[in-house]
């Protein structure tokens, strides 16, 4: 597995934007397909969402790392903070007959990834989240549907 | 994000363009509430939405929730096919009223 790149950014809301633009780009140069694209920067938008909300709980102090590796046509991001052990049981997706405000992050990652793993930094304070996706190079794209170079 | 508002007919138009995550959201539902507070029937017009999180779709529901509790009617307008696309995910589409233009409400 190649690693492609890491970038890290403070767990602040308004780091989000460049965060996602920077996700469409690398995905682009993959030459990822548009909705596959999407599917990206939904799942790591929410993912950095719920470490910001949830691990840092508005502490601006935290420091937030994505790295992007890939195998074949499968990219991996591994999303990791350090604050405390998060109570893994605990993160999953909710009822949605239960309409109401918030919870529907975890959902929209399983949604639209293929693969999803919450686990504990192995050394230190933190966790990581690993996140796989097939990339759908290879796939025949409608036109207009591939990202723009 | 920007917002405009106007009106049709009896409703209020809240017209949000651009982004809406977890760093614009709280001005959505703060002007989505303002609105509901005035006792005005609202429709949100997402026609100009680029792209739409989870907390943003938050405030959507939160005002959904808080117009039906105050017996106002409240809808979407314009759904832009990223918005629709977090929407169906979350099996929102078939709770808001939903409609493709302005010319279209009822």
């Amino acid at each position: 597995m190649k690693k492609l790149e890491r970038i890290h950014f403070i767990a602040r809301a308004d780091r989000l934007a460049p965060v996602r633009q920077f996700v469409r780009e690398l995905a682009r140069q993959q030459g990822c397909c548009e909705e596959n694209l999407e599917h990206l920067v939904m799942a790591i938008n929410e993912a950095c969402m719920n470490v910001i909300q949830h691990a840092y709980r508005g502490d601006e102090n935290g420091e937030v790392v994505i790295e992007f590796w890939k195998a074949d046509d499968e990219l991996t991001i591994k999303i990791i903070d350090f604050a405390e052990y998060a109570d893994l049981e605990s993160i999953k997706s909710r009822d949605l007959d239960d309409v109401r405000p918030g919870g529907l992050g975890v959902h929209l990652i399983h949604q639209v990834m293929d693969y999803v793993e919450y686990k504990h930094q192995p050394d230190m304070n933190g966790n990581v989240l690993e996140l796989r996706k097939q990339l759908g190079v290879d796939r025949q794209c409608t036109a207009g549907d591939r990202g723009q170079e | 994000m920007q917002f405009g508002i106007s009106k049709h007919g009896n409703y209020t138009v809240l017209s949000l363009s651009g982004e809406i995550d977890l760093n614009q959201s709280p001005e959505a539902r703060k002007q989505i509430l303002q609105c509901l507070k005035r006792g005005e029937d609202l429709l949100v017009d997402l026609s100009a939405v680029d792209y739409i999180d989870s907390s943003g779709v938050a405030s959507l529901v939160e005002g959904f929730q808080t117009a039906r509790a105050q017996m106002l009617k409240f809808a979407l307008v314009g759904v832009s096919a990223s918005a629709m696309q977090v929407l169906q995910l979350s099996r929102l589409d078939s709770v808001f009223t939903l409609y493709e233009t302005l010319d279209d409400v009822e």
